[in-house]
C-alpha cells in the first residue's frame, strides 16, 4: 500500500508540484504570520522583559509600557525603604523629537535609567558600552535605525528635544513596535530630552529588585500596602499587559492571526483539491482494490500515507523558504521569530492539514461501489 | 446442515436483482438457480442487458441480490453483513476484468504484489510470489515492465496472475478476451481453461465472444435476467478426484462438506 501511495502521488509530477506549492504557500504564510505575531509580542514588551527587575511600579491606570506617566519620586523613596527591596531605580519612558544632522525630524522613545544599576539597561550592546552613558548628553541607539536616525558611527551628534546629544554606542536587534526607535540615556538626560520643564523629582516607573528570601508576589503585596496611587506589577504581569494591549486592544495581533488562519484555510483547500483530483484520477483503481477485497481502512491508509508524504515534503520545502525569510527579517523593522517549538508545531500542523484535506477523498472512496469495475 | 456437492463451489438459488429508481423498477435478474463447479470453465453468455454482469457481480460478492440465497464454498454469504463480504472476496475469489484494471504506476510484479498486500502478505515474500505467478502465466521476463509497456494480452495475463495472488478457488472473469485480438484472446482463454482443469479452480466467465465457446465446459445462456438454457461445452472436462482433494482455498474458507 505504501508503494501504491507513493507511486500514485509522484506519478503525476505536475499535479504533485501543485500540491507541494499549495502546502508550501500555506505553511510559509502561516509561519510568517505567526512569526510576525511572536516578533510583535516580543518587541512590544522587550524593555520590560530585559529590565532585570522583579517589580514595576507605575502610575495608577497605566496599562502598558509605552504610556508611561510621571509621578512623584517620593514613591521611589517609599519603595526603596520597604523591607524586602534590595534595589529600586527610577526609570523613564517618553516620546521626544530627534533632529537629524540634515535637519529632518523623527519621533523617538527615550528610555532613561541609571547606568550601572543593572536595572532597565539596554542589552546586546555591540558598539560602545552602557557605562559610556554616564557621560553627559550621551545616547545609545540601535543599529537597525542608523539610517532612520541619520547616524553612522559613535561620536555622531544630533539633537533630541532641542538638547544636543552624542551617540556613544549601538545595540543590535532592539526594535520598537511603535516605529519610534528607542534611545537609551541616563535618567537625568532623559528628562531633559523629553520634558525640560519637568523636575528631576519625578519618574515614569520605579524598577524594583527583591531581596533574597522574598518572592516578587510577596514584595508586590507589601509595596501595595505602602504605596498609594500607583499600580505595582510583577515584570511578567506588566509584560503580559503590554503585549495584550498591543496585540489585542489595537487589533494588530488579531490581524496577523486572522492572516495565519486564512493561510491555513487556503492550505487545506488547495491540498484537499489536489488530493481529491488525484483520487478521482485513480478512482477506478480504488474500485478495483475494493473488488479485490481491500477494506475501507486499507484505502484510507493509502490516502493518509499520500497526505503524510505531501505534508512532510511540503513542510521541508516550507522550512527552507521560511528560513530565508526569517533571516531577511532580522535586518528589517519587523522581526519574524521562528522558535523550535513553532517549527515542531508547523510539522504537526502540516500533517494535520494534509490529513484533514484527505478526508474529502476518504469520504469519496468510502462511497465507491466496487461494482463499478464491471462497468465499461 | 444440508449436504452439498463438493464440486459445487458456488451455489445460487432463486437469485433476483431489482434496481429501483424512484417509482421505476428494473429486474436485472429473475430467480436464477446456478452452480459453478470446481475444475470447470463455465461461460455465461447472452445479449446485452441479459443480466450476465449483474449475475457475475453477485457471484463475486460485489453486489447483493435482492432475493435468493448464495453459497460460496458452503458458506451462505446472503446472511453476511456488508462489511464481511471483502473477506470472502479476498479469500475465495479472484477477478479478471475486461479493461484489465491494472495499476499504471506499478510494474507487473508490483501489481501482483499489491493483491498480496491487500491480503496481508508483504515484503520479499510478496515480491517473490508475484514473480512466481507472473512466470506461471508466461510473463516472468516482464515482471519489471509497467502496464503501458505491455500488449493487451500481456496485460490480461498480468491481471490473471494478480487474480491468482490469493490462491482463490474461484476465478470470475468479465469478458476477458473482449479487448484482445484473437491470438491474445486465445492465450487468455487457454490460460483460464488450464487454471480450471489443471488446478481445479472454478472459473466463471462472462463473454460475448463466440470464438471461446469451444473452450467452455458449461455454457449458460441468459436472457432478460433468466437462465434460458444450459449446455455442455465442446470440451467437457471431468474433474478428477485427485485434484478435488487439493481444492485451493479450502484451508482458509469454511471446509466444504462432502
Amino acid at each position: 500500500m505504501g508503494l501504491l501511495a507513493r507511486r500514485n502521488l509522484f506519478h503525476d509530477k505536475v499535479r504533485f508540484a501543485v500540491t507541494l506549492t499549495g502546502i508550501v504557500f500555506a505553511l510559509v504564510l502561516i509561519i510568517i504570520q505567526f512569526g510576525l505575531f511572536l516578533g510583535f509580542m516580543t518587541t512590544t514588551s522587550n524593555n520590560v522583559d530585559h529590565s532585570n527587575a522583579d517589580l514595576w511600579v507605575v502610575f495608577h491606570g497605566v496599562g502598558y509600557f509605552d504610556m508611561g506617566r510621571n509621578f512623584s519620586e517620593r514613591k521611589f523613596y517609599q519603595a526603596l525603604s520597604t523591607p524586602g527591596v534590595e534595589r529600586a531605580e527610577k526609570y523613564m519612558q517618553a516620546f521626544a523629537r530627534w533632529k537629524r544632522a540634515d535637519g529632518s525630524v523623527e519621533n523617538v522613545q527615550v528610555i532613561g535609567f541609571h547606568p550601572g544599576s543593572g536595572l532597565g539597561e539596554p542589552w546586546n550592546v555591540v558598539q560602545g558600552s552602557v557605562a559610556d552613558l554616564k557621560q553627559e548628553d550621551s545616547v545609545i541607539v540601535d543599529e537597525l535605525y542608523r539610517e532612520k536616525l541619520g547616524v553612522e558611527r559613535i561620536g555622531d551628534r544630533i539633537e533630541i528635544g532641542d538638547h544636543r546629544a552624542r551617540v556613544v554606542g549601538f545595540t543590535r536587534g532592539i526594535r520598537s513596535f511603535t516605529t519610534s526607535p528607542f534611545i537609551y540615556a541616563k535618567f537625568k538626560n532623559s528628562l531633559d530630552y523629553t520634558n525640560p520643564e519637568s523636575s528631576e523629582d519625578s519618574t515614569a516607573y520605579i524598577l524594583v529588585k527583591a531581596s533574597a528570601g522574598i518572592t516578587p508576589p510577596e514584595l508586590q503585596k507589601r509595596l501595595r500596602e505602602r504605596l498609594t496611587d500607583v499600580d505595582i506589577y510583577t515584570t511578567a504581569e506588566f509584560s503580559r499587559k503590554t503585549r495584550f494591549y498591543w496585540m489585542f486592544t489595537t487589533g494588530a495581533g488579531l490581524a496577523v492571526l486572522t492572516a495565519a488562519l486564512m493561510g491555513l484555510v487556503v492550505g487545506v483547500a488547495v491540498v484537499a483539491q489536489t488530493i481529491y483530483a488525484a483520487t478521482m484520477d485513480h478512482i477506478r483503481e480504488y474500485g478495483t482494490l475494493k473488488a479485490m477485497g481491500a477494506t475501507n481502512r486499507y484505502l484510507y491508509r493509502v490516502l493518509i500515507e499520500q497526505a503524510v508524504w505531501s505534508a512532510l515534503l511540503g513542510y521541508g520545502l516550507a522550512m527552507i523558504v521560511a528560513h530565508f525569510i526569517v533571516q531577511a527579517s532580522e535586518k528589517g523593522g519587523a522581526i519574524i521569530l521562528m522558535p523550535w517549538s513553532m517549527s515542531l508545531g508547523m510539522l504537526i500542523l502540516a500533517v494535520v492539514m494534509c490529513v484533514a484535506a484527505a478526508l474529502v477523498s476518504i469520504n469519496k472512496v468510502t462511497r465507491i461501489d466496487p461494482a463499478m469495475v464491471f462497468r465499461g | 446442515m444440508r449436504e452439498i456437492n463438493r464440486a459445487s463451489v458456488i451455489r445460487a438459488e432463486g437469485l433476483s436483482k431489482i434496481y429501483r429508481e424512484g417509482a421505476t423498477e428494473l429486474r436485472a435478474l429473475r430467480e436464477v438457480d446456478l452452480e459453478v463447479r470446481a475444475g470447470e470453465l463455465t461461460l455465461l453468455m447472452g445479449p446485452s442487458g441479459s443480466g450476465k454482469t449483474t449475475l457475475l457481480s453477485i457471484l463475486g460478492c460485489i453486489l447483493r441480490a435482492s432475493e435468493g440465497n448464495l453459497e460460496i464454498l458452503g458458506e451462505d454469504v446472503s446472511l453476511l453483513r456488508e462489511k464481511e463480504l471483502p473477506r470472502i472476496r479476498r479469500e475465495a475469489i479472484g477477478f479478471v476484468f475486461q479493461g484489465f484494471n491494472l495499476f499504471p504506476t506499478l510494474t507487473a510484479a508490483e501489481n501482483v504484489a499489491l493483491a498480496l498486500d491487500v491480503r496481508g502478505v508483504r515484503g520479499a515474500t510478496a515480491r517473490q510470489r508475484g514473480e512466481e505467478l507472473l512466470a506461471e502465466v508466461g510473463l516472468g521476463e516482464k515482471a519489471r515492465s509497467f502496464p503501458a509497456d505491455l500488449s493487451g494480452g500481456q496485460k490480461q495475463r498480468v491481471a490473471i496472475a494478480r487474480a491468482l495472488a490469493g490462491n482463490p478457488p474461484i476465478l470470475l472473469a468479465d469478458e476477458p478476451t473482449a479487448a484482445l485480438d484473437w491470438t491474445s484472446g486465445r492465450m487468455v482463454i487457454e490460460l483460464l481453461q488450464r487454471l480450471a482443469r489443471e488446478q481445479g479452480r472454478a472459473v466463471a466467465m462472462v463473454t460475448h465472444d463466440p470464438r471461446v465457446l469451444s473452450f467452455g465446459d458449461r455454457i449458460i445462456h441468459l436472457e432478460d435476467g433468466r437462465i434460458v438454457r444450459e449446455e455442455a461445452g465442446a470440451s467437457k472436462a471431468i474433474a478428477s478426484p485427485a485434484f478435488l482433494e487439493e481444492l485451493p482455498g479450502q484451508s482458509s474458507i469454511q471446509a466444504v462438506a462432502l
